[in-house]
């Protein structure tokens, strides 16, 4: 419909919404978008592309009624948050003329463009966007499978683990040695590990504060390493020790009726473990062939189509979105980006290059809290980091900075889950 | 007036009061994101609809100027900032210019005006 947007410029603003009806009018049937997947990244797009073009049907295949958020999930784990903050439901989705269906999408089939559900239920689609998220590898890490999770908590998909995780550490006593294993790059969350190292060293040095944090890094650099590192030095200092990848930091094989982390170098014990393996996008990806070798998704930096599979979108940690990290604050605008996309498409049209923006808050403890942001544009095949552009907050701010920046930590993810899941959705 | 020629107009600072005719505006219709220019639709992360609320102010329906102004000053380093210094350097003026229009457009932005 090349003529429509010319049309519409001519009507301005106002008749543009009336306008918008009409193509559905003129067609044969509505295009279909499936979505899978209603986390930061697919209840966005679900919204997204309903928002753009009201006549798209479009579907959000989900296996859960209420979504349970990961960011600000490590201060529930260090007990100064509710675990109820971090749930949402998709009301508000619904709300806005998105068909909400509970189940679980099993299987793709790119050439006849169906999605195959848990129960037989087959979805046919134009586009299918797909917003996995993670699966933790159990088979990544010896010693360390479901049932020892039990035992270690990961905690990494917030919920019962997290809870799991936040009792073990209330029921440690004082003097205890809390042990945290940390995977290789790429993994969800990368400020995350750090994060939860010092939410549980604040709760530490409050409740038992003659117990020990060790940090066994698979990595010889983390994200905001230097506003950490100065802060653990500042609030707690001789609590938490970073073991990194050159020091035998990397845990080769975990015995969890022990709660034995071994590395490299030697056994470290525990009285509380929390081991976060080594992930990969969720398992609808691989089984719809848009996963590499990696375990990850390729995919184009100006649409997010999987460059393996046409007609397949792929948002938020599942992708492989080059310099941009796998964060909630991401997948929210990889998923507005993908929608206009998704619908430009469907209109035969080509889609512009986006730009992109990512801003990821850490709390070190209550009231302090530090950043890191980055620009993003596709740039030979990848979206890169602009140069010049994004950074953390400075090494050597006033503590009302680092007040003010925890104070707009709980601000943003306020304002994403409003964005998300919308008012309606609490 | 077309969209360039509104930019001209804001660029040289002469005409703040043609930069804010809404009828001149060929917007998307509300909180759609088709019609975005690059890097709009990421505002939204931080800055919520004023019904939401919060410390980060609602970017939605303020002037242009104000917006490029103030994106200017976050980029020259002159007005302070936790995040935003870091986040303007990655726009140039032109695609400054281009959010600022979206988001001062009537019901543009992606307000929150046509959901729950």
């Amino acid at each position: 419909m090349p003529g429509r947007r010319a049309v519409l410029r001519g009507l301005g603003a106002a008749g543009a919404v009336m306008a918008l009806g009409a193509p559905a009018v003129l067609a044969q049937a509505p295009p279909r978008v499936v979505v899978v997947g209603g986390g930061f990244a697919g209840a966005t797009c679900a919204r997204a592309v309903k928002r753009a073009d009201p006549t798209v049907a479009v579907t959000l295949v989900e296996r859960s009624p209420r979504y349970t958020a990961c960011p600000m999930s490590n201060a529930v784990i260090a007990g100064l948050r509710d675990m109820g903050a971090q749930e949402f439901g998709y009301d508000g989705v619904a709300a806005e003329g998105v068909e909400l269906l509970r189940g679980a999408a099993v299987a793709v089939d790119p050439q006849a463009r169906r999605v195959r559900l848990e129960d037989g239920t087959a979805l046919p689609y134009d586009r299918l966007v797909l917003a996995p998220g993670i699966d933790l590898r159990f088979d990544a890490l010896p010693g360390y499978d479901e049932a020892a999770a039990e035992r270690m908590p990961h905690a990494w998909k917030a919920g019962p683990q997290s809870l799991l995780l936040r009792r073990q550490l209330e029921a440690m006593e004082d003097g205890g040695v809390v042990v945290m294993a940390v995977p290789a790059n790429p993994y969800r969350c990368p400020p995350g590990p750090y994060e939860r190292a010092s939410l549980i060293a604040h709760y530490l040095k409050t409740h038992k504060p003659r117990s020990k944090l060790v940090i066994l890094d698979a990595k010889d650099a983390f994200s905001k390493q230097r506003l950490f590192e100065a802060a653990w030095q500042e609030l707690y200092p001789g609590l938490i020790e970073w073991v990194s990848l050159s020091f035998g930091g990397r845990v080769t094989e975990v015995d969890a009726a022990s709660k034995t982390l071994v590395t490299e170098f030697g056994q470290h014990r525990a009285d509380v473990a929390t081991v976060i393996p080594p992930q990969r996008a969720g398992a609808i990806a691989a089984a719809a062939g848009v996963a590499d070798r990696s375990g990850w998704c390729p995919i184009d930096p100006v649409t997010f189509e999987s460059t393996l599979q046409p007609g397949i979108h792929v948002l938020g940690d599942a992708a492989i979105a080059g310099a941009m990290p796998k964060s909630a604050f991401a997948a929210n605008g990889q998923a507005k980006v993908c929608a206009a996309a998704v619908v430009t498409l469907l209109r035969g049209e080509t889609p512009p290059a986006p730009k992109l923006v990512n801003t990821c808050y850490s709390l070190v403890a209550p009231g302090y809290g530090i950043s890191v942001a980055g620009v993003y544009h596709p740039k030979d095949g990848l979206l890169r980091e602009v140069e010049g552009a994004g950074g953390t907050s400075p090494p050597n701010a006033p503590p009302e900075t680092r007040a003010l920046e925890a104070r707009y930590a709980e601000a943003w993810f306020h304002t994403i889950t409003s964005d998300v899941f919308g008012g309606a959705g609490r | 007036m077309t969209g360039s020629a509104r930019s001209l107009a804001l660029w040289a600072g002469v005409s703040v009061l043609a930069a804010a005719d809404p009828g001149a505006a060929a917007g998307p219709p509300p909180g759609a994101t088709a019609g975005a220019p690059p890097g709009a639709v990421s505002c939204a992360g931080c800055h919520a609809p004023a019904a939401v609320g919060g410390p980060v102010p609602d970017l939605t329906g303020r002037p242009a100027v104000e917006i490029v102004a103030a994106m200017q000053a976050f980029r020259g380093g002159t007005r302070p900032a936790t995040v935003m210094d870091r986040i303007a350097k990655g726009f140039s003026d032109e695609e400054t210019r281009a959010i600022a229009d979206w988001l001062s457009a009537p019901g543009g932005g992606e307000a929150r005006r046509a959901g729950p």
